[in-house]
This record gives structure tokens, C-alpha cells and sequence, in this order.
């Protein structure tokens, strides 16, 4: 699974962070950041969760 | 159905709440069949930007879309667009579309929304509410230099609108009953802050007086009168007063419908019925009082809740959020964790209200109930956030550096 962010989309709301802190992160505006694109199969519960969500849809999962 | 999933799930409202829960049911396993049911004719999009990069023109509309065609598909879904519900009846399991489809269901998920309130019945050019699409469109055309915009009720919605109408260039005057705006939500600090800021950038806003009549001539709106008998000519009024939940046509469903559909702690209206978002009122147990809650974010982890609840009765979780928002005006974000209307006390805990970066904590009783901010990293936010969700006393919350 592939991480992508869609930044001038992000209203830094930190539900991303608050579902999946090792894969997100928010920058001192609140906009998002990710930490890993590649997040390990475990942790795909957890940001597939964050992407569904998040209030601006900017967060999607490729699968790969 | 505890164990076995249901085999037929319908979701009414095919906005944020309806959509997290068609995702979540999939997500979590549900193979059976599911059907998403819109009174709207568009795919599942994003109210926010309406009144924010809508309004403002930095987006076109199609960017508002929460989900594509592809996803949609991806999701086996069978999308009824275009459709309102007319009714349920929680006894025979059935909801009857406007079309007079009949959908028979073993679990069934609310999610329909509210609806602007009005002043005068809609039809009067000029005369706005925003809530959908095609409201925002048509404000957007309308707005400019040399347009004149008076917006009814200085809200979160009607502050964000006054601000995108400056920014176009329109003259905006603002009307607001009560002495500060928004002061019963977020008090009176944080309201008078909010109102000097509008006002220093040149929003004409006028509180403590109400709007008495809207005056029209041959169809078309002219201004507005107030009730101290000022008139404010106009080309445009927007009224934002509030909302009203769509549940007229649950009326003989069965279901409890007060101010919203009522529901348990764990969303559930009735046996396999639930509901989420806009319309749901629910026991929060983390501030042990019911609620009803306007907030983008609630919809889709109410949506969310009431999709797992539905599908696993046998561990239904209680639904206990930290509710959040967040606002734009002009350049500087308002966000806010918990419950602070009906707070007793409001205290600035960093920054200053002066500069405009500022986090006022809430207290309600002996607790922490609420922090809003403006302009504070997320970092300090989500701290708090997690003091309000660890039901923190005021006085150690207060305490911490
Ligand atoms: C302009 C605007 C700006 C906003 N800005 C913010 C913000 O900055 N921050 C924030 O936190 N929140 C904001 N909100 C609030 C947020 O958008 C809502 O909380 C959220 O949209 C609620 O989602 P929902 O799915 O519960 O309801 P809705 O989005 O209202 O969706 C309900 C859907 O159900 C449909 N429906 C109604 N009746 C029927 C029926 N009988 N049959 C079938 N379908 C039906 C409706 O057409 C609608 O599509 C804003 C709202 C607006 C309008
Ligand atoms: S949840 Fe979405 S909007 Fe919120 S910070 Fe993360 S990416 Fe941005």
C-alpha cells in the first residue's frame, strides 16, 4: 500500500495523526506530512482508518 | 444477527456520514448487499469548501467530490442519486423511495442531514441560504465589487460568507440579534475577538438588532428592514440562522424524532436502525449528555460508529467522541476540541486575544470540557485534546505549564 497526500487540500484538522502517528505528521501550519509513504502491513488498519477519516478526503491508498 | 452479518444494508443521505458508513460496512467485511440512497443528484461531495474556496472562486467545484466514479464502483454499491427516501417503516423493515421504490432491509443507517432555516420561502432572486452545490454557485455568481451583500445571523457559516464576500470585493453588512456574536458557543472573549476582527477588515456587522422583514420588489430582493426600523438596501442577503434536521419523512416510521433521531450511546434508533451525522442525537458519555452535532468531522466518525455497531450488535462500542471543528476567516484557522457552549468558565490559557494567536480553555463543573484556538501548532492542540478526552480536572488541567 502506497501513502499519497493531497496537501492544498488538507483543512489540518490532525485526524490523520490521531488514527495513525508513525504515518502522519502535521507541520506548524497543521498541514500534513507524511512520515512514511510505505506504511508495514500492520499499521494498514490504522491509515486506512485515517484516510476514511479525514474532512477533506485528501489522503489516498494505492495498493500496489 | 449477532454473528452472521445482515444481508440487505440500506443508508439514507449520501453525504459525509452515509458515505463513511457505506465505506466502513465494506472495510469491515459486510459482503452483502448495500444501498446508498441521495436526495441530491451529485456523487458524494464536500460541504466545508462551500463556504470557504467555493464561494471564494480558488476551487472549482468538481474539487469538492469526496469520492470518484472508480471508488464508488470499487465499493459495490448500489447508488440511488437523484432520490429522496418518503418513508420508513421500522416494523415492516422497508424504506419507500419518492420513486416509489420499496427497499427491504435487515440493517438500516440515518444519515440525512439538515437543512437551512429561512426567513421567507425560497423562490425571491436574491434571497440565499447555503447549504448544497448549487446554493453556492449561485451566491458565487452574485457576489463582486460594487455588490451589495447583507447576511442574516453571524454564525460560524455567515462569518465565513461575510469574509469570502470581502475578499470578492462586495460591500458586506452583517446582522446579528445578539449583543457579541457567537458568544453562546464559544463566549463572549472569543466572540468579541471574532467581531473585532470582521469589523478591522471592513464587515459593516450590527448586533443587538434583528432583522424584521426582508423587502422585495417585483420578485426581487431590495434590502433588508431591521427591527429598530433601520432599511439596509441590498442586492443579496444570505440568511444563516441554523438548520433544521431532515426527518419529516421518518414521521409514523416508528422511530423517536425530536430535535433529530434520537438514538442510544451506540447511535442505534431502533433494532438494525441507526443514524449518524447532522441528523443524530446521541447520550455522548464522555460529557454524559445528549447531543446533536453540526461538525464535519462527527459526521464520518459517527458514520463510522454506527457502520460497526450495525454490523457487530453483540460488541457495540458506545459512541464517545471529543467533538471537533474548525472554521477559516480570512487568513487565520479556528479549531476547537470538545464542548464549549454552556461552559461556565473561559479562560485565555495561551497567547493573547489581542494579537489574534490565542487557546481559551472551557470549564464546565469541575471539569475541562472544551479548547478552541487560533493560529496554535497542532501539536499544543492535540494535548489538550487528549486532557479533555482524559476528563482532566480544571484546576490540573489549568496547572500543567
Ligand atoms: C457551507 C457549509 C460550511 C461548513 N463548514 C464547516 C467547517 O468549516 N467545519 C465543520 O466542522 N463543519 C462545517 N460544516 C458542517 C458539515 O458540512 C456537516 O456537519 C456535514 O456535512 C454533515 O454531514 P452529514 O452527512 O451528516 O449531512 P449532510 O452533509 O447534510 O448530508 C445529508 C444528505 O442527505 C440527503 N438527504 C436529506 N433528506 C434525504 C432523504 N429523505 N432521502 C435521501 N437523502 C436525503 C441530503 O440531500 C444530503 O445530501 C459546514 C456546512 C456547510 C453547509
Ligand atoms: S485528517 Fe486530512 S485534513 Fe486533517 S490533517 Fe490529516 S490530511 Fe489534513
Amino acid at each position: 500500500m502506497r501513502v499519497e497526500v493531497e496537501q492544498p487540500k488538507c483543512v489540518a484538522s490532525g485526524q490523520c495523526v490521531l488514527a495513525a502517528p508513525d504515518v502522519f505528521d502535521q507541520d506548524d501550519d497543521g498541514i500534513v506530512e507524511i512520515l512514511t509513504d510505505r506504511p508495514a502491513a500492520d499499521r494498514h488498519d490504522d491509515v486506512k482508518e485515517a484516510a476514511a477519516l479525514c474532512p477533506a478526503a485528501a489522503i489516498r491508498l494505492v495498493s500496489e | 444477527m449477532t454473528g452472521a452479518h445482515p444481508g440487505r444494508v440500506v443508508v439514507v443521505g449520501a453525504s459525509a456520514a452515509g458515505l463513511a458508513a457505506v465505506e466502513t460496512l465494506r472495510r469491515d467485511g459486510y459482503d452483502g448487499s448495500l444501498t446508498l440512497v441521495g436526495a441530491e443528484k451529485h456523487l458524494p461531495y464536500d460541504r466545508p469548501p462551500l463556504s470557504k474556496q467555493v464561494l471564494s472562486g480558488s476551487w472549482p467545484v468538481e474539487r469538492t467530490a469526496l469520492r470518484g466514479q472508480a471508488d464508488l464502483d470499487a465499493l459495490d454499491v448500489d447508488l440511488r442519486l437523484g432520490v429522496p427516501a418518503a418513508a420508513l417503516s421500522v416494523a415492516a423493515r422497508s424504506v419507500t423511495l419518492a420513486d416509489g421504490a420499496e427497499l427491504a432491509y435487515d440493517g438500516l443507517v440515518l444519515a440525512t442531514g439538515v437543512r437551512p432555516r429561512r426567513l421567507v420561502p425560497a423562490g425571491t432572486h436574491g434571497v440565499h441560504v447555503l447549504r448544497d452545490l448549487e446554493d453556492a454557485v449561485a451566491l458565487r455568481e452574485r457576489l463582486g465589487p460594487g455588490r451589495r451583500l447583507v447576511v442574516v445571523g453571524a454564525g460560524f457559516l455567515g462569518t465565513e460568507v461575510a469574509a469570502a464576500a470581502l475578499t470578492l470585493g462586495a460591500a458586506v453588512t452583517v446582522v446579528e440579534p445578539a449583543p457579541v456574536p457567537l458568544a453562546h458557543l464559544v463566549g463572549q472573549q472569543v466572540g468579541a475577538h471574532l467581531a473585532r476582527t470582521h469589523r478591522d477588515r471592513g464587515v459593516d456587522l450590527r448586533t443587538g438588532t434583528a432583522v424584521a422583514e426582508i423587502v422585495a420588489a417585483d420578485g426581487r430582493v431590495t434590502g433588508v428592514r431591521l427591527a429598530d426600523g433601520t432599511r439596509l438596501p441590498a442586492d443579496d442577503v444570505l440568511v444563516a440562522i441554523g438548520s433544521t434536521p431532515n426527518t419529516e419523512w421518518l414521521r409514523g416510521s416508528g422511530l423517536r424524532v425530536a430535535d433529530g433521531i434520537e438514538c442510544d450511546e451506540h447511535c442505534a434508533a431502533a433494532p438494525g436502525v441507526y443514524a449518524a451525522g447532522d441528523v443524530a442525537r446521541w447520550p455522548n458519555p464522555l460529557f454524559g449528555t445528549p447531543m446533536r452535532i453540526e461538525h464535519r468531522t462527527n459526521a464520518a466518525e459517527q458514520g463510522m460508529a454506527a457502520a460497526r455497531n450495525l454490523l457487530h450488535p453483540g460488541e457495540a462500542r458506545p459512541f464517545a467522541p471529543v467533538p471537533y471543528f474548525w472554521s477559516d476567516q480570512y487568513d487565520v484557522k479556528f479549531q476547537a476540541y470538545g464542548v464549549l457552549r454552556g461552559s461556565s468558565q473561559a479562560r485565555v490559557v495561551e497567547g493573547d486575544l489581542a494579537d489574534g494567536r490565542f487557546l481559551v480553555a472551557y470549564r464546565t463543573g469541575e471539569r475541562l470540557t472544551g479548547v478552541l484556538g487560533a493560529g496554535i501548532p497542532p501539536r499544543t492542540l492535540r494535548g489538550w485534546r487528549t486532557a479533555v478526552a482524559d476528563r482532566t480536572a480544571w484546576e490540573e488541567a489549568l496547572s500543567v505549564p
